[in-house]
């Protein structure tokens, strides 16, 4: 940034600055959701239609990414399986952080006994590990989309929870929130007002994180079984029923892993280099 | 080598925003330093003080750059040298004393390491010869024990012995220039006293240069050899600090010297005062932190059974060295910090001790303003978002009343409406803390508690705040508790001054008998406020006594 170029002046008329790779990472994950949205649209071919007579095919121009161990084409499952990974994680990460990013404050300003509560309570959660948890919720009620959404949600709430608390803390011992609480204010003003608009920026980066975690985790119980269930099919669930393409060098296994890996490291990157805010716009 | 010590000519440094944009924030300062001699810089906050003296080690903060001139130290350009060079320059040739010691110093490690840690990483010397020279540092630094103080860990000794160590810490490397940076801004005035004696005997006696940065002429005036008054990275004015303090010609320089010197307060005094009923009245009030033992008291009694009286109209001023509860008072009355006994009557109405046992009306009639404003200010809210709370709270406010009632609110405290949406980190300290006030001027208040309101900012600034308190209070009919550390604010606004000295109210005085005190203390604390005359630290005659009584040597 040291010559006013003109996505430089651009920065400027929108008071923000925002790098190439940041953009890039933005133009991924909307790419990613614009397909969510529209695949039964755009699909070439039906989910559940055989169209290739071969198994594991190769890519062509038909099928551009090859075929799967049915003869599925895979370039259409991908398409259809971004709504379960995306949708499912979404639903699950926005009720995780709301949900924690609620209680820590509420923790952090009412404090005592409450705080004691809450915090013991969220940390016993905490302690159960997140693949076992969700074995034991699929093995009790079985698999469906809500339950998927509930466990992960809960899973994921503790963290969300800790890190809004410690951010919280910190803000709560600040003037201002003396100032606040001497004026009469109660706790629904102190958390929404006063604190939220000073944590805001870490918490969507944790946000932004939480939901990579999740997409991991969610590929993760489908490639175990336990997550979307035949025939639908999220992108963790490609890659184990494609599994044994794995000796043949099939594109039907590397390409649902891309599509994983595509978003997850997208997500982070945007998070890593969200816009700022530029203060000195004095050359306007 | 030829000259001066210290030769700057046609210094610049630029800075660049994060719009990429350049400013010019050093626009071709000259000075010299002979060998041996002091030169103060003095001037508002962002005058550019600092960044000129940290060129002195060739060094330049994040985002800014020397872009122009030379800085010769002994003869050689620090702007010209590559970082590796200026690395063994630092702590050799030029040191550096810091504003705050406290943070400068690793907690973790004892004193003795961080001193002679200069010593070892220029393999100066040998560790123990290291020590040795630590130890007579230690002595010409006059501090206590100075066998054994480096076997402390930081947090063992006091702010006033901090800062020293911090001064032994530059000067083991022999320097030949040491550069102080604000080195007693945030000391008490009467630990002010023994360190500025300090390192007044300690430059004069290894004839070291020193360029002392701050923005108090009384300190500088004991202290310097020469002044060099800054503003906005330009030279104003330069002379010997007698020549300057006795006819300073610049503009700002004048200012600065009238905002030294505040008028007194002329105001005769109330006759009708003795009938009128006292807005506030504490009595016997003990304030105390940490777990309550059996018998009700808290563990630490910060104030200890103080009784005041204020009548309506008039300001009660509070003073003493950190520590000694002030605070901790105007919190117990504003019902931050509840009370553990004692009685607060306002009005005629007993309030309760904790804020949540007030009416709302009693919590708008008490307004506390706080030393901080960047803290004290949300730094996500604009200035109206901020403003218009307390009216919509307290008044009930909507819509363009309140709208109008703001731009009155920022009229009061004389802000332009253009900073209505403005966030508080984009406004200057001077004006945050205006913001601070117009907050609390917002709920319609009869009583203001100031903690340190002036104490953040540059005598200029403070000077122009105490100005607008005082119009206020003409316009509005407040009341004012004024708490602070620094005798000539409280003695500009206040009819009445408390004492206090570890939690206990040692002395009430007018304002007009301020000359006459009668505790030993508070003649130690008045005596130690700087005066504008070079020869006030070295006339000064300090009953040993008091200070051994009072005193954090």
């Amino acid at each position: 940034m040291t010559n006013p170029t003109s996505s430089g002046r651009l920065n400027m008329r929108l008071g923000y600055r925002f790098n190439l790779v940041g953009v890039s990472a933005l133009g991924i994950i909307l790419l990613w959701a614009g397909v969510a949205l529209f695949a039964p649209q755009i699909i070439p071919h039906s989910v559940g239609e055989i169209v290739d007579a071969d198994y594991f095919g190769p890519m062509s121009r038909d099928l551009w990414f090859g075929s799967d161990y049915l003869g599925r084409d895979i370039f259409s499952r991908i398409l259809m399986g971004a709504r379960y990974t995306l949708g499912i994680s979404l639903a699950a990460v926005s009720i995780a952080c709301f949900s924690g990013v609620a209680l820590g404050m509420t923790a952090a300003v009412a404090g005592g006994w409450c705080d004691s509560l809450l915090s013991r309570f969220l940390d016993a959660l905490n302690s159960i590990p997140s693949k076992l948890f969700g074995l034991v919720v699929v093995a009790a009620v079985g698999s469906s989309i809500p339950a998927l959404i509930a466990t992960l949600s809960v899973i994921y709430t503790p963290g969300a929870y800790r890190f809004a608390r410690a951010l919280a803390v910190n803000v709560n011992t600040m003037d201002f929130m003396v100032v606040a609480r001497i004026r009469g204010e109660r706790l629904p003003y102190l958390i929404a007002s006063e604190i939220l608009p000073n944590i805001l920026g870490p918490v969507l980066a944790d946000l932004g994180l939480r939901f990579v975690f999740i997409v991991l985790l969610l590929s993760g119980l489908s490639f175990l079984g336990l997550g979307v269930q035949p025939p639908y099919a999220d992108w963790g669930a490609l890659v184990r029923e494609n599994i044994g393409g794995l000796p043949f060098g099939a594109p039907a296994v590397i390409f649902p892993s891309l599509a994983i890996a595509s978003l997850t490291i997208s997500v982070n990157l945007l998070i890593d280099n969200l816009p700022r805010r530029i203060r000195d716009r004095s050359a306007e | 080598m030829t000259g001066n010590l210290v030769e700057i000519r046609n210094l610049r440094v630029e800075a660049t925003t994060d719009a990429g944009r350049r400013v010019e924030i050093i626009k071709g300062v000259s000075l010299d330093i002979a060998e041996g001699e002091i030169v103060a810089l003095i001037g508002e906050s962002g005058s550019g003080k600092t960044t000129i003296a940290m060129t002195l080690m060739g060094y330049a903060r994040q985002g800014c750059a020397i872009t122009g001139g030379e800085v010769r130290v002994g003869g050689v350009d620090m702007v010209k040298l590559s970082e590796a060079e200026r690395a063994g320059i630092r702590g050799t040739g030029v040191a550096y004393v810091p504003q705050s010691a406290a943070a400068a110093f690793n907690p973790a490690l004892t004193i003795m390491d961080q001193v002679i840690e200069v010593a070892r990483i220029h393999r100066l010397m040998s560790a123990t010869e290291a020590q040795a020279k630590a130890l007579l540092l230690f002595k010409a630094l006059s501090l206590p024990h100075p066998e054994t103080i480096g076997n402390r860990y930081p947090h063992q000794v006091s702010g006033g012995q901090l800062q020293r160590l911090a001064a032994a810490m530059a000067l083991i490397g022999q320097p030949k220039v040491v550069i102080f940076d604000e080195p007693t801004t945030a000391l008490d005035v009467t630990t002010q006293v023994e360190v500025l004696r300090a390192f007044k005997s300690v430059t004069a006696q290894h004839n070291i240069a020193g360029v002392y940065v701050s923005h108090d002429l009384a300190v500088v005036a004991q202290i310097a050899d020469r002044i060099v008054v800054l503003k906005d990275g330009t030279v104003q004015e330069m002379g010997a600090t007698n020549d300057i303090l006795e006819g300073g010609q610049h503009p700002y320089t004048r200012e600065l010297l009238a905002a030294f010197r505040p008028k007194a307060q002329q105001r005769e005094p109330d006759g009708k005062s003795a009938t009128k009923r006292p807005l506030l009245e504490v009595d016997n009030l003990t304030v105390g932190y940490g777990p309550r033992s059996r018998d009700g008291q808290p563990l630490i009694k910060a104030v200890q059974a103080v009784s005041l009286k204020l009548d309506q109209g008039r300001n009660l001023g509070i003073i003493g060295e950190s520590g000694c509860g002030k605070s901790t008072l105007a919190r117990a009355i504003a019902g931050i910090l509840p009370a553990h006994a004692g009685d607060i009557v306002f009005n005629g109405r007993e309030l309760g001790k904790a804020g949540r046992n007030r009416t709302r009306n009693e919590l708008r009639e008490i307004q506390i303003v706080f030393q901080h404003a960047d803290t004290a200010l949300n730094p996500a809210k604009s200035v109206e978002d901020i403003l218009r709370r307390p009216l919509a709270f307290y008044h009930g406010m909507r819509g363009k009343t309140r709208d109008a009632r703001v731009n009155d609110l920022l009229d009061l405290v004389r802000l332009p409406k253009s900073v209505r949406h403005r966030l508080p980190g984009e406004l200057s300290g001077g004006q945050k803390q205006r913001v601070n006030f117009a907050r609390a001027l917002a709920a319609e208040p009869t009583l203001i508690l100031c903690d340190e309101i002036t104490s953040a900012l540059d005598t200029v600034v403070a000077a122009a705040v105490v100005e607008l308190l005082k119009e206020l209070q003409r316009e509005l009919g407040i009341s004012y508790i004024f708490i602070s550390h620094d005798l000539s604010v409280v003695e500009a606004i206040c009819d009445e001054i408390i004492v206090m000295y570890r939690g206990q109210k040692v002395e009430q005085i007018a304002s007009t008998r301020l000359a006459a005190p009668e505790h030993p203390y508070t003649r130690l604390l008045f005596s130690s406020v700087p005066k504008l005359d070079t020869r006030w630290l070295d006339n000064l005659e300090r009953d040993a006594e008091q200070v051994r009584a009072y005193g954090h040597p």
